[in-house]
């Protein structure tokens, strides 16, 4: 006979098995470290900041050609009139230029293709100035190109909010359905087990699970392509808990009454959805319309990846995310109280 | 208040349960002794496990009383729990999870029991404690269901469908078990559909078909209450005049299952030469012949007409 101190308090035990079920699940593994990576991978590549593209343009005869060259930001190929009219047509020039009667130049392109009129502004400036035209007015550029504007800044705390809220969700909700489908969370109840450590225990794994989650997805986002952390990292610390626990008290919300696989997850998709689309983690949520910013704003993957942009870019610190952190709160208290209330333990 | 040595370790009052229009568990009393091993006997969807999730404080009946070891499980449900162990039919155990792993977490629930590793002995699981429990056979998980079940040391253990599904060897295993923890002076109420299971293990059965008890007694009993100590079973080639078997010396009933022919009789040594005889009057050939003692099963059948299992 022996007293419970040597096996360990129920809660971490618990948690242990949580994080167990989670661990010797390889698939469960590669979706939530394997994936993320792979998505701003992909999408970083594809929206990658290229060198200011240079235009694709052709010349009739070699001397305008070698007016035109002089422009670095042209690519000029000579080809004789039909060949070049041919290019022109088939897009592969975006300008075609052509020496005319009397010492002319004609200049041939659409103008309704910003690439083709921005070609003849500098196709132009470059044949005046070969024949001597002087500028009146010295310019000079400064190019800004400065890490925490580019796409893969606004990215990574996307990516970091949808990942936080799917694996939540969906880890959260199938471990759930399945105990429950399997008559195990039955068997839990028979025993003297308090029920809220069983809830408890889904948000303490989270929190372990956490750490590697979101350190997997900005860690390879700030070593690969250099993307900022301006605010506190234990700011950004506290919003990412908040972020994972009211994503966890969804999915406890959403499995609370549910007994099949297939039917929580037709209730995940209908409230993950919407938020894949309204919270902004690939383009700017501000696209739409004034109407419904307030409805978005309420959403929490709005909430907490708003709050990652001003922590990670602004470097905004706790006070400035008060609104987000809020709706964070309030969406973890109500789903959580609301599950409590509704969970069918058997 | 704790039980006394007088008072039953269980008594259930006039339960009933309706799961929509279906009348599971229909008026049902019961009284289980302190030390006692107690059966519910029955076919599939009698009740049985109705009734012992009610016992359990797992569903809520729609009437009737429950008191286990003197308590009620609304005023007492806390202490209740730490008593009792319980084996659930059909539970699957997290597969992830090694069987130390599972023991430890069950055992954490409890205030005080035996260790992991003592528990895991007492189901002679020990070399597969490393093992994840989705690699082990049916009856190591039934045996770790078991040890789910001893790791509060309890004073009152539900078992419910112990050895459904398992071979006869694995069956065999639980069976040594219960009969350790039986000797141990545990109350046990266990569920079963297999006859033999109730004669070999309990003290006491309780024969239930839809929802009631409809007999109660020791194995020994129950059998005898039937006034049959044999049952002579056989096929003959041609179809014969079964009005004439009746009238066999010591012959108490007869029942014809598709050309399958039951005797209930009281002594074999009278009433075999004597059928014999006939089918050689009626000169009808023997294809098969065989003799039991009476069995819960045949109690069943003389109560009910029909067969505890319909498999």
């Amino acid at each position: 006979m022996t007293k419970r101190s040597r096996t360990g308090h129920p809660l971490v035990q618990l948690t242990l098995m949580r994080f167990r079920e989670f661990w010797r699940e390889p698939e469960a593994l590669f979706w939530t470290f394997a994936f993320p990576i792979l998505l701003a991978v992909a999408l970083g590549i594809a929206f990658r900041n290229r060198p200011a593209e240079v235009l694709k343009i052709a010349a009739v005869g070699a001397e305008l050609r070698d007016s035109l060259a002089r422009e670095k930001q042209l690519d000029v190929q000579q080809l004789p009139t039909a060949a070049g009219e041919e290019a022109l047509r088939g897009g592969k020039v975006a300008l075609l230029a052509e020496p005319g009667p009397g010492g002319t130049v004609l200049y041939r392109y659409d103008d309704t293709n910003p690439e083709a009129r921005a070609a003849r502004m500098l196709a132009d400036a470059a044949v005046q100035r070969a024949a001597g035209r002087a500028d009146p007015i010295a310019a000079q550029d400064q190019i800004l190109r400065e890490p925490g504007s580019r796409y893969i800044d606004f990215l990574i705390p996307g990516l970091l909010g949808l990942g936080m809220m799917s694996n939540a969700v969906w880890l959260t909700a199938f471990a759930i359905v399945d105990a429950r489908r399997k008559n195990l969370m039955k068997r839990l109840v028979a025993t003297p087990m308090p029920r809220h450590y069983y809830l408890l225990s889904f948000l303490l794994s989270r929190l372990f699970l956490l750490f590697g989650e979101v350190g997997v997805t900005l860690g390879f986002g700030v070593w690969v392509f250099g993307v900022p952390v301006r605010g506190h990292l234990a700011d950004l610390a506290v919003l990412c808990v908040l972020g994972a626990f009211a994503f966890c008290a969804l999915g406890l919300l959403l499995a609370s009454r549910a007994r099949t696989i297939e039917g929580v997850s037709g209730l995940m998709n209908l409230c993950q959805v919407p938020m894949w689309i309204f919270s902004g983690v690939f383009f700017s949520a501000q696209r739409f319309p004034d109407v419904v910013q307030p409805l978005i704003k309420a959403l929490p993957l709005t909430a907490i990846i708003d709050a990652l942009r001003t922590n990670m870019l602004q470097g905004g610190g706790l006070a400035r995310v008060a609104p987000q952190a809020g709706v964070l709160g309030i969406w973890l208290v109500v789903c959580f109280g609301l599950a409590l209330k509704l969970f069918r333990w058997r | 208040m704790p039980a006394s040595a007088t008072t039953p370790a269980l008594r259930v009052r006039g339960l009933r349960k309706l799961y929509k229009d279906v009348v599971a568990v229909d008026g049902l009393d019961l009284e289980v002794q302190p030390g006692e091993c107690f059966g519910l006997l029955g076919p599939n969807g009698a009740g049985k496990t109705t009734t012992v999730e009610i016992c359990e404080g797992i569903t809520q009946p729609d009437s009737g009383e429950v008191e286990l070891l003197g308590m009620r499980w609304n005023t007492h449900r806390r202490q209740l729990r730490q008593r009792l162990g319980i084996q659930l039919q059909e539970t699957q155990l997290s597969d992830k999870l090694t069987v130390s792993e599972t023991v430890r977490l069950f055992r954490s629930f409890f205030e005080q029991g035996p260790g992991d590793s003592e528990v895991i002995a007492l189901v002679q699981l020990q070399e597969k404690q490393k093992s994840r429990v989705g690699s082990l056979s049916g009856g190591q998980k039934q045996r770790l269901a078991l040890a789910c079940a001893l790791v509060g040391d309890p004073e009152f253990l539900f078992l419910d469908e112990p050895t459904t599904g398992l071979d006869p060897q694995a069956r065999r295993q639980v069976w040594d078990l219960i009969e350790r923890f039986r000797t141990a002076g545990r109350t046990i109420l266990l569920t079963t559909h297999y006859m033999e299971e109730a004669e070999q293990l309990c003290d006491r059965v309780a024969i239930m078909d839809h929802g009631q008890i409809i007999a109660l007694g020791t194995p020994r009993e129950l059998i005898a209450s039937i006034g049959v100590e044999h049952v002579v079973e056989f096929r003959t080639g041609t179809a014969l005049d079964a009005s004439a078997l009746r009238g066999l010396e010591g012959v108490h009933a007869v029942r014809n299952e598709n050309g399958n022919m039951q005797l209930q009789v009281a002594q074999l040594h009278r009433t075999v030469p004597a059928l014999l005889n006939e089918l050689g009057r009626q000169g009808v050939p023997l294809t098969e012949l065989r003799t039991h003692s009476a069995s819960l099963e045949d109690v069943f059948v003389a109560l009910t007409g029909r067969h505890l299992r319909n498999d």
